[in-house]
């Protein structure tokens, strides 16, 4: 098996000692058996663990699981009746929640919101937390770099699809809105593109899965390339107002226009002739 | 003396022996107009009205009416490629290919807003100073007219351009053209030219937004200036005004000079909005296709009432033989409207019926001073601003955090039960200030002086307001009751026998009433001591 203790370090430390030899032969059947059980079609969870991360990963995740999540989504993701099962959500979903820190959840409000990620949540904490769900029973894997690269997609077709998908939640430009019952669709500009990615696959909270046989990946690729083109453009117009529409510009114009033009009516009739 | 110099001579008397213009002007350049800011407000609208028609001529320059289908061309790369109307891509090019062509869009958006907005606040000033009153019920009317029409204009602006959020609003038209009951479908098909949204639409409302809605309105609005000018101008109440006077400056110089200045303020405010804060920003929002709708889909504010009262309405449905009446689009699009509208528009003739009041009046009421007539005001204002506030729920609920359903449910409750609590809260307030006004005219003012008894009480000088204080304080006009009372033989007098006629009655005695007379300061004896004023002198009637 691949990784079993030997770290790339202590090899090159120790390669000179009579037990490397038994050492590379080890890594090379690992290789060997990680390859088959890649490639074998019945997928058990010891495989799944292997196709997103290492086993000591899937050992150190379960253990940050259990210090962590387990509370409430149960000793082994079972679910309780706080938190839903963690069986088969995948590596993506576990990214998508913890990296943009509505995991760990601070309380149980109708959503869990966007906030800053707790210390511990690095990026190697969240790929061994992963790497444990996604051994439990598969799901959405983490996208590659490539596949979210928004320089690689076409923004016109994504904004077709923007469109036609998400923009009824989400508003036409991502601003966010309003559901029913306190719940919410988020603003996706402090979106990353792999979690934008990871929304799409997982369907977090409120939001439906669009998995690849309705949006297929490179399609997904071209909507965070119009999402990110977007958010990232200067407003041409001056200041955008927060891009929600006509609510702010009604503000605007009373707010601002009407004042400043009362303002400018009550200075010019008070200003009177001087008497001769 | 001062005679003209011959090359302007010359010009100006082969003018005015063909025209005839100097008698007419000779006549009414000194036309005297009365000095108060809040007359001011209407030409918000009107010099808004004037921007609106040179930068919309500017736009149609390059606008295309057409619903064809073209794919997209531009320099704006979000949408390269992308299929479209005409009239979008078109509004696009002057967005981002024509020179000037934003700022021109944008200065023609926000001086719509202004224009609604000072129609608005102009005709809230009438209401409120009793401006409508004879003679100028007909020049209200045609205000009402004026508004009514720049809503309509303001719609099928919004549609113009042909992008998803103008969709949305078309959609809600066509809704509510189906939602009539038995000629609704007719009344869609022969709006849209067929089915929705067919190829009409666009331009048909382009000829009723650029031609036939801004000829009516530039006709009416010249009828409300002409009416205006041959009425003369209302005044607040003051020193030497009267129903038979105007007290002000002479149109020229002074008054053309204000009111040209004005213009270049409103022209600035537009100017620096267009320039500065982004509006109806359309490549945003992309191009109308009926399967898409956005989150946060709003109407220009002066639709927002509207919007609210969609939003409000429960889904009630009625089927009555065998034809739908849907009830949650036909209500909250005709009775709101209905309430707003007719109510305005009759409100003089209401009134006058109710006080039987058929005299001229020339000189402004303080709005404190007919006290109902300003609460069913804020009453209004309260019943519109709700609507309008939940127009924007979604908005309100995403932003503040508030559920969705409470702010609904908030807003039922409250458009029944806020008119009512902002009727009483007002009426109190009136009479309060009534209350002041009384105090002040036979207390005086506070003068900052505090003098010591002889036997060690302190008191708080009092000296007489100033003239034109007392003066527009003074103004106050009685509103006239009609009588009711039974005359020697216990029969009540003609009009006031039937139960309308008791019902009007007893309406004209609340409405008419004066609850605080101007005299009736003296209501605490206690104080009856601070009259005398700081250079009263020796305060020989102390006891």
């Amino acid at each position: 098996m691949i990784g079993t203790g030997i770290s790339v370090n202590s090899i090159t430390a120790r390669r000179r000692h009579p037990l490397a030899r038994v050492a590379v032969l080890a890594l090379a059947l690992g290789l060997l058996g990680g390859g088959y059980a890649l490639a074998a079609p019945n997928g058990s969870t010891a495989d799944a663990a292997i196709a997103s991360g290492k086993a000591d990963d899937v050992a150190q995740g379960k253990s940050l699981f259990v210090a962590h999540c387990a509370s409430c989504h149960g000793m082994n993701a079972e679910g309780t009746k706080k938190a839903p099962t963690l069986i088969g959500v995948g590596a993506a979903a576990v990214d998508f929640q913890v990296s943009s820190g509505r995991m760990p959840a601070a309380d149980a409000g109708p959503q869990a919101p966007r906030k800053p990620r707790p210390e511990w949540a690095t990026d190697v904490v969240i790929n061994q937390l992963a790497a444990y769900v996604q051994s439990l029973g598969g799901g959405p894997t983490v996208p590659s770099a490539e596949q979210v690269d928004p320089a690689k997609g076409d923004p016109a077709k994504g904004g077709e699809l923007f469109r036609a998908n998400c923009i009824q939640c989400h508003n036409f430009v991502g601003a966010g809105g309003a559901l029913t019952y306190g719940k919410y669709a988020p603003s996706l500009n402090p979106a990353t593109p792999t979690e934008i990615y990871e929304a799409m696959v997982t369907g977090p909270q409120a939001m439906p899965v669009f998995n690849d046989s309705t949006i297929t990946p490179e399609q997904k690729r071209d909507m965070i390339a119009y999402i990110t083109h977007v958010r990232s453009q200067v407003d041409p117009g001056g200041s955008g107002l927060g891009r929600i529409g006509p609510v702010t510009e009604g503000l605007v114009a009373w707010i601002a226009g009407i004042s400043l033009l009362v303002l400018a009516s009550i200075w010019i009739t008070a200003k009177k002739r001087r008497a001769a | 003396m001062n005679a003209p110099p011959k090359a302007i001579a010359g010009v100006s008397t082969f003018v005015d022996d063909r025209i005839g213009a100097g008698n007419f002007l000779k006549r009414n350049l000194r036309k005297i107009f009365p000095d108060h800011w809040s007359f001011l407000l209407g030409e918000i609208a009107l010099y808004s009205f004037v921007i609106l028609l040179l930068t919309g001529t500017f736009l149609t320059f390059w606008f295309k009416p057409s619903m064809s289908e073209v794919p997209y061309t531009g320099s704006y790369a979000p949408l390269y490629g992308v299929h479209m109307s005409e009239a979008y891509a078109s509004a696009l090019h002057i967005s981002f290919d024509v020179r000037g062509g934003l700022l021109m869009r944008q200065i023609h958006h926000w001086a719509a807003l202004l224009f609604v907005a000072g129609m608005t606040v102009h005709m809230l000033r009438i209401f409120f100073t009793g401006a409508y009153r004879k003679p100028r019920e007909l020049n209200w009317i045609i205000g009402i007219l004026l508004l009514s029409l720049a809503l309509i204009e303001g719609l099928t602006g919004y549609s113009l351009p042909d992008d998803l959020l103008s969709g949305a609003g078309l959609r809600i038209t066509q809704g509510v053209a189906q939602s009539i009951p038995i000629v609704g479908t007719y009344v869609s098909f022969f709006l849209f030219g067929g089915e929705y949204p067919g190829h009409d639409i666009i331009p048909r409302f382009y000829t009723l937004h650029i031609l036939l809605i801004p000829g009516i309105l530039l006709a009416l609005i010249s009828a409300h200036m002409i009416l205006m000018w041959v009425q003369k101008h209302t005044q607040m109440p003051g020193k030497n005004r009267t129903e038979k006077n105007v007290v002000g400056a002479p149109f020229y110089p002074a008054f053309m000079i204000k009111s040209g200045a004005f213009f270049l303020f409103t022209f600035g405010v537009i100017a620096l909005l267009g320039a500065f804060a982004q509006i109806n920003p359309i490549w945003l929002f992309g191009p109308y296709t009926p399967a898409d709708i956005s989150a946060g889909s709003q109407p220009d504010w002066y639709m927002g009432f509207l919007e609210g009262a969609l939003r409000l309405m429960p889904a009630w449905e009625i089927n009555f033989l065998g034809h739908t009446v849907t009830l949650s689009v036909l209500i909250p699009a005709l009775v709101p409207l209905g309430i707003v509208m007719t109510g305005l528009a009759l409100y003089p003739f209401l009134e006058q019926w109710v006080t039987g009041d058929r005299r001229e009046h020339h000189v402004c009421d303080r709005p404190r001073n007919n006290p109902h007539r300003t609460s069913i005001g804020i009453a209004g204002i309260t019943f519109y601003g709700i609507l309008w506030l939940l127009g924007a729920n979604d908005e309100i609920s995403a932003n503040f955090h508030i559920d969705l359903y409470t702010t609904t449910w908030f807003g039922r409750i409250a458009v029944f039960v806020g008119p009512a609590i902002a009727y009483w809260i007002t009426y109190r307030m009136c009479i309060g200030l009534q209350r002041k006004d009384a105090e002040v005219l036979s207390h005086g003012v506070e003068s900052g002086v505090i003098k010591r008894m002889p036997n060690g009480q302190y008191i708080e000088v009092h000296t007489p307001p100033a003239e034109d204080i007392a003066e527009h304080i003074r103004g106050k006009k009685e509103i006239p009751v009609l009588t009711s009372a039974e005359d020697g033989e216990g029969i009540p007098p003609k009009g006031a026998r039937s139960a309308l006629g008791r019902l009007r009655a007893k309406m004209s005695e609340a409405y008419g009433t004066d609850r605080v007379p101007l005299t009736d300061g003296h209501h605490e004896e206690a104080h009856e001591e601070e009259h005398a004023g700081v250079g009263g002198g020796d305060r020989k009637e102390l006891h």
